[in-house]
């Protein structure tokens, strides 16, 4: 993933957050997105250690100011215990993908040699397709797609961006 | 105890004295509890539950403690909605308790049932659902503290009927990690402030709602005094400096006064305090405080950069930034810079003009100018929204915080009646005139039947003109005198309708009439309408049009030509 800005000036911003784990907290937070016109990229939720705490990451395109503007609204929010600003340097910034590829009999080999390289798994082969994973950073993702596509992309399901701040 | 005994005495811990509402099918039990003779809480049964939420409101406003308001489930619930609205617009601090269906039942849409979890999401500072009887002690708690500290704002809570109707077993606290309001300035940056501001040639004071809400009108007035610095404030702010005072320019924006506008405009330094610069202030953004440098002083970061970049952020509570403020500058032995002020003690004068007129029927600022003479300083304005409530915010000058009440950021009309009922209970030692129009009072008339029975007593004054009248305005100046569904026909006689509901009403059709009938309100121990008929095309002027600059103003007074040549 690429943290310098567009020429538009826009740049991909990683947030996360603890928050309560309650019924509609995560309706609050991404209701804050919409009425304030923030467009969300990709967001996951889960689990955390401590209990009742959920961990939401998000990531979005913005300008500074507006992504400035978000951080403070965020940091409002009753329901988010503690907030972070993910980059590269900051944090261990990964993405977790699945992909159904067509194959055949010929070219299942060559799609083999390509998970390879990527380090990427095959969970599922049959004469049909193939269900490959692949957990990395979202730029790798993003290139496995690429050399994948001329196989043929049946499916494709990516959680969106975790994080985990560095200590 | 059960849920409903919990939730009544949560409520007494936390000092409410007064709550506004309407009973319904699923807060039987809480009104259960309110029957028996065990509390002090007094509830006021309003006749509609918009009329509760902004009678908590002016409650909160007059008083600066939380206001309370309580509906059932669904529609009852609903109809506080824009009240809630008003409250979160305008920072004010309110705590409403909505019925909701039992747990079983939510989600199978049942009678009278609405997500208002949902719904009140985006028009209050937060919400909570209290699903177990052993949380309610604990959420009301921080339902308060939320509402009345950093910057406050309605909470809605949502109270499913088996919650009320439940035994509570234990007591169950619900922590709130996640806010930390930031109270205290950062000193580095208040003694940068000190310094930009004893160094202006041209410095202003712009105070907003933040200054009322942080109880800080005293800090900021003996800066203005100490310093000789002139004062603006925004239509939130009004009443947050003495308007008598030579410093005050009396209002900035849309329909603000001329000498505040082009103050602002030639300011080379601005300290704004609580406010948020609305576009309502602001006008055209790209001239707004073009050349002048701003030290921003709000408790909410949010609020700091979003419309106008600033030379001095300082997020903090209004009253602890100014008195932080006040000692670090007079550190600073710099002389008083007098030419600015002395200039636009004069300016303001001029801007000043004659209200005592004569025509027939009343020209509006001719109530004004009768009110004004019968308004005791500690006396409470409230105000609908419209063309009245300009007249008001222009004209009539307030010396004391809390005594000017109006509906700013949401600008609901109907709020002016039911805030003037909650402000009177907050204040029972001032008199309480509600500043309204014929089509903003119409919209919570059934609050006159509250007043009769609850014997409370306020003094509604109406320019009644007929008219939808700030649309009709526009419509005059802007689209060619299209009157479209302004025109609200044949004058609707509001004495009479008061007569109805058991209230005395006065009609006043002529401005020589209007002294005796406000000496008869005040004499009268109830509520008295006063239904005043006013030149019905009258305008309220000056005034900048949507999208111009602040400077760009027409209408009576001085011109910025004048203005910038008196400088």
């Amino acid at each position: 993933m690429s943290f310098e800005k567009k020429s538009n000036g826009l740049r991909k911003h990683i947030v996360g957050m603890l928050v309560n784990d309650e019924p509609g907290v995560l309706a609050k937070i991404s209701g804050m997105f919409t009425r304030r016109g923030f467009n969300i990229d990709t967001i996951i939720v889960g689990k955390t250690n401590i209990p009742d705490v959920s961990h939401i990451v998000i990531s979005l395109l913005g300008n500074d100011r507006t992504i400035e503007q978000l951080d403070k609204q965020l940091y409002k929010m009753i329901d988010i215990v503690k907030l972070a600003d993910f980059s590269e340097s900051n944090a261990v910034v990964r993405e977790h993908c699945l992909l159904k590829v067509s194959s055949t009999e010929k070219s299942v080999e060559h799609l083999n040699n390509v998970c390879k390289l990527f380090e990427a798994r095959v969970l599922h082969v049959n004469t049909e397709s193939v269900i490959v994973e692949l957990a990395s950073s979202p730029s790798k993702i993003d290139s496995l797609i690429e050399t994948l596509a001329p196989f043929g992309i049946k499916e494709l399901s990516r959680t969106g961006v975790n994080a985990l701040q560095k200590d | 105890m059960n849920g409903a005994e919990a939730v009544l005495k949560a409520l007494q811990e936390e000092k409410v004295r007064h709550s506004f509402g309407v009973t319904g099918g699923s807060v039987i039990p809480l009104f259960d509890e309110y029957f028996k003779d065990n509390h002090e809480i007094r509830h006021i049964p309003v006749r509609h539950e918009q009329g509760a939420a902004h009678a908590a409101d002016g409650y909160a406003r007059a008083s600066g403690k939380p206001g309370v308001c309580i509906a059932t489930s669904g529609p009852g619930a609903t109809n506080l909605v824009t009240g809630i609205m008003t409250a979160f617009m305008d920072s004010s601090p309110m705590v409403a308790l909505g019925g909701q269906v039992a747990t079983s039942l939510i989600g199978n849409d049942a009678f009278q049932e609405s997500d208002m979890m949902g719904i009140t999401l985006p028009i209050t500072k937060h919400n909570f659902q209290i699903r177990s009887p052993e949380k309610i002690n604990s959420t009301i708690k921080n339902a308060f503290k939320i509402a009345t500290t950093g910057r406050p704002g309605p909470v809605y809570i949502d109270l499913p009927k088996d919650t009320l109707m439940k035994e509570v077993s234990a007591v169950e606290k619900v922590p709130l990690h996640g806010y930390k309001p930031n109270l205290k300035g950062h000193p580095l940056q208040v003694k940068k402030a000190a310094e930009l501001l004893l160094n202006a040639e041209r410095p202003v004071l712009l105070l907003g709602g933040g200054v009322i809400l942080a109880n800080a009108a005293k800090e900021a007035a003996e800066l203005a005094l100490e310093f000789n610095i002139p004062v603006i404030t925004t239509l939130m702010g009004k009443s947050a400096f003495p308007e008598t005072n030579a410093l005050s320019l009396g209002m900035l924006g849309m329909h603000g006064r001329k000498c505040a506008n082009y103050a602002i405009s030639n300011a080379d330094v601005v300290l704004a305090v609580g406010c948020r610069f609305n576009d309502r202030i602001t006008g055209k953004l790209s001239t707004f405080l073009k050349d002048a440098k701003l030290i921003h002083i709000d408790v909410d970061n949010s609020e700091i950069g979003k419309i106008v970049p600033s030379a001095i952020p300082i997020v903090g509570d209004a009253k602890l930034v100014l008195q932080d403020l006040l000692l670090a500058a007079k550190k600073f032995s710099l002389a008083k810079k007098t030419t600015w002020s002395e200039k636009l003690k004069v300016l303001a004068k001029e801007c000043d003009c004659d209200l005592n007129i004569s025509s027939n029927p009343a020209d509006p600022k001719r109530v004004i100018f009768e009110i004004s003479k019968v308004l005791k300083e500690n006396d409470i304005v409230t105000t609908g929204v419209g063309q009245h409530q300009m007249f008001a915010a222009h004209f009539l000058k307030r010396d004391r915080p809390r005594t000017f009440i109006s509906s700013g950021g949401a600008g609901t009309m109907g709020f002016g009646f039911p805030a003037a009922i909650g402000a009177r209970l907050a204040r029972p030692d001032s008199e309480v005139f509600n500043i309204d129009g014929d089509g903003s009072f119409g919209m919570n008339v059934q609050e006159l039947a509250t007043c009769r029975f609850e014997n409370i007593k306020v003094i509604p004054v109406i320019f009644n003109n007929s008219y939808l009248g700030m649309v009709r305005q526009w419509l005059e100046l802007f689209y060619e005198k299209r009157y479209s569904t302004v025109d609200l026909g044949q004058s609707t006689d509001f004495s009479k309708i008061s007569e109805g509901f058991g209230v005395k009403g006065l009609r006043v059709e002529r401005p020589s009439e209007l002294a005796e009938a406000f000496q008869a309100a005040l004499k009268n121990d109830e509520t008295t309408v006063i239904d005043v008929a006013i030149a019905p095309e009258a305008n309220i002027t000056p005034m900048f049009s949507a999208g111009s600059s602040v400077f760009e103003m027409f209408g009576p007074c001085i011109t910025e030509n004048y203005f910038k040549r008196a400088l």
